[in-house]
């Protein structure tokens, strides 16, 4: 990759942007600096074609900070816009109806909610059908815009609105994440990554490799949520950092299946770092340390990065004795 | 002229072919397939110049199809019953895109219980949408419906989605004799699809965005309330176009047998010819009857209604569809068009029938005019009718005994 990238140091990262300064989302929000270096990336072109959440909210008629095409469409079927839009430029420049200059890129946006739950019979269906589109899934991990509740992507031992933490649950959510990349990537997509705003070198790179392969190209970003994980905004980007240097954020992208882990964090930092910064799981830590929680959550990072390590060829140091 | 014998899905998809549609977004459903399956040959064969796909859901297939519409592509498609229920978010999304496009239903009864045959809950349920409706009675009416519909869909006064019914198996399966204007004629009657502030690269657009403030809201629900309103008088315009280039006369609107008229049955649809049947009969016995189809379902033709049926004696409306705890649909919307009318009827009968396409005999259509003559003359209190009949009712007590068990 790195002898055919335009992008060889974060300097690199082009100076033009799609998304004027100021919006309605919150200080800190991971989600829209996501998107806003997509954007960068992908140059002035392109249709962004939304499902509910909460870029919905800053396209607000009549300001949008967005300089470039917008639709929303419905919760579980911003792909199925996609196709549409796709379909009809393409049809349109084919039948000489609009000048090839007219074309656009078609980027799905959504937060997880849609893309893990609501949307994923629409994703399928576009992936399937090998539609040339790319998906960008800011992920924070709940249903942020609706006050956050649990969604499929809410991680083991996160207290949400829906999954509170109580005596009787003293868990919060206790059910694992979903690996929203290994679904797409059995769905046979050429191109699967994921993201975090706290590399990016690797962000802008992805991006780039996605734009040479045609078919659908599936982005997941981790989206600090400084309202919803209950974080000082100004930490978001050391947030994510620690995200990726515990193993709970793997970055790592597939081609045509092929699984490769683009940063591999030699030595692991304990997760309870990373857990211990939010305010989701600070029942795992008050009034009483959760040991048995802990170990569990990182028994399972652990375990990913073996097996990741077996199969990829590379060895990296885990925590031991976890969170005691 | 003789027409081509087609069913009336063939005659949807022809007439689609004949707009030079862009694309055909689709997903199977009873008895709509032949429309699809039709345009798939057509385009695979290379005589159709269109795109088709066909989605995983209906509700994803609205969605492409309204995305489409705002990057300025000529869209078709069809669905059924469940479908139309399926993606009917995606209806009020589309007009309140202000995205035309064409939707075909094939009307089906909906489930619960599975019903394959026609009644008109499916359509219905989107009448509040914001898309325009068309009902037609013959495979005819549907090929000329639906290009009528696209030249008011597209009109820049309206620039609204638009639905053209069919009845499934009546009309869906049964071939009729259609005669399919050429496509010279249909390319000067249809020109091609200018869309208003389309996605692309030179000049973006934003769509679809929240406006959060219930005043802005309202202006643009309102905007598109007199959209829809506009679109009578444009399909009027339309229709008299239609009616000098290929002979065929439409209103919002048809009477029949209504100049003297004093009894007068109301309905839509292909079940409207067992009701012109039954007016003929009633004549015969020297009977004033008369029948008034809508043609038009939105925007409703209040005016038509008022003007048509002011000064007739007894009124029934005949609604193919249930909506339970109120009863036909229909009924009260066109009760409230005749309410201020000078010399309104008498009285207004409501009529439920046909669901799930329950075949309906010339005797039962006969006995709504039965009873709006006992209303007035024997001065009897106008109750809800609900057809069914002796011999449909020894049926049923049968069937229900099966199921228990018995013999």
């Amino acid at each position: 990759m790195a002898a055919t990238t335009r992008f060889k140091t974060l300097k690199d990262m082009p100076a033009d942007d799609y998304l004027s300064p100021g919006n309605t989302l919150c200080a800190g929000c991971g989600g829209i600096l996501a998107v806003r270096i997509f954007h960068k990336v992908l140059g002035p072109n392109v249709a962004w074609v939304n499902a509910a959440g909460c870029m919905t909210v800053t396209m607000s008629y009549p300001l949008s900070p967005l300089k470039s095409n917008w639709l929303y469409t419905a919760f579980a079927s911003a792909p199925a816009g996609a196709q549409g839009v796709r379909d009809a430029l393409d049809v349109l420049i084919a039948k000489g109806k609009i000048p090839a200059s007219e074309d656009l890129k078609v980027v799905v946006v959504t937060g997880d909610g849609a893309a893990y739950d609501i949307g994923l019979q629409s994703t399928a269906g576009a992936i399937d059908r090998r539609l040339d589109f790319y998906y960008l899934c800011y992920d924070n991990e709940a249903y942020g815009n609706t006050g956050f509740q649990v969604s499929s992507s809410t991680p083991y031992g996160s207290s949400t609105k829906t999954t509170p933490a109580t005596a009787a649950y003293p868990l919060g959510n206790i059910v694992r994440k979903k690996d929203l990349f290994e679904v797409w990537r059995s769905m046979k997509a050429p191109y699967v990554a994921t993201l975090s705003n706290s590399h990016g070198l690797d962000f802008l790179r992805k991006v780039e490799k996605g734009m040479g392969i045609k078919g659908p190209k599936l982005y997941i970003a981790l989206a600090a949520c400084p309202t919803g994980w209950g974080f000082d905004s100004r930490d978001s980007i050391e947030l994510e950092k620690l995200a990726v240097q515990t193993g709970v954020w793997p970055l790592r992208e597939s081609v045509d299946g092929v699984v490769r882990h683009t940063l591999v964090p030699r030595v692991l930092t304990p997760v309870k770092t990373y857990l211990k910064t939010q305010e989701r799981f600070s029942h795992l830590f008050e009034p009483v340390e959760n040991t048995q929680a802990i170990d569990t959550i990182q028994e399972s990072i652990n375990g990913y990065w073996k097996e990741a390590g077996a199969r990829e060829g590379f060895e990296i140091k885990v925590p031991e004795g976890t969170g005691r | 002229m003789k027409g081509k014998l087609l069913t009336g899905n063939v005659a949807a998809a022809a007439a689609a072919r004949l707009a030079r549609v862009d694309y055909v977004p689709a997903y199977p459903i009873t008895p709509q397939t032949e429309i699809i399956e039709t345009i798939a040959d057509w385009v695979r064969e290379g005589t159709m110049d269109s795109r088709f796909v066909q989605l995983e859901s209906e509700h994803s297939m609205m969605t492409a199809a309204g995305a489409a519409s705002l990057a300025g592509a000529r869209v078709f498609t069809a669905t059924s019953s469940q479908g139309m229920l399926y993606t009917l978010e995606m209806l009020y999304n589309i007009s309140g895109w202000r995205a035309p496009m064409l939707l075909a239903n094939v009307s089906r009864g909906v489930a619960a219980p599975i019903v394959l045959e026609p009644d008109h809950n499916d359509v219905l349920s989107a009448r509040d949408s914001g898309f325009l409706q068309l009902h037609s009675e013959t495979c005819q009416e549907v090929a000329d419906l639906v290009l009528l519909a696209y030249r008011v869909a597209e009109d820049k006064r309206v620039m609204l989605p638009a639905i053209v019914n069919l009845d499934g198996f009546y009309l869906s399966f049964t071939r009729e004799p259609v005669l399919l204007p050429e496509q010279d004629a249909v390319d000067s009657f249809l020109p091609p699809y200018e869309p208003i502030n389309p996605l692309r690269a030179s000049k973006p657009v934003s769509r679809g965005t929240t406006v959060f403030e219930g005043f802005m809201y309202s202006y643009l629900r309102y905007n598109t309330h007199a959209a829809a309103l506009r679109a009578k008088k444009v399909f009027e315009e339309a229709a008299k176009v239609y009616e000098e280039l290929f002979g065929r006369a439409y209103g919002p609107v048809e009477g029949f047998m209504l100049d003297d008229a004093e009894y007068v049955l109301v309905m839509s649809n292909s079940f409207t010819a067992l009701g012109r049947q039954a007016v003929k009969r009633m004549r015969e016995r020297g009977v004033r009857a008369g029948l008034l189809k809508l043609r038009m379902v939105r925007p409703f033709p209040s005016e038509e209604i008022a003007a048509l049926l002011g000064g007739r004696k007894v009124v029934a409306v005949f609604d193919q569809n249930l909506a339970p705890g109120l009863g036909g649909i229909l009924y009260p919307e066109v009760a409230a068009s005749l309410y201020h009318v000078r010399g309104r009827p008498k009285a207004i009968l409501p009529v439920v029938g046909a669901l799930g396409g329950k075949q309906t005999t010339a005797k039962e259509m006969g006995a709504i005019f039965e009873e709006m003559m006992a209303i007035d003359k024997e001065g009897k209190t106008p109750r809800p009718m609900f057809l069914m009949r002796e011999d449909e009712l020894t049926r049923v007590k049968k069937m229900v005994a099966v199921a228990e068990g018995g013999s």
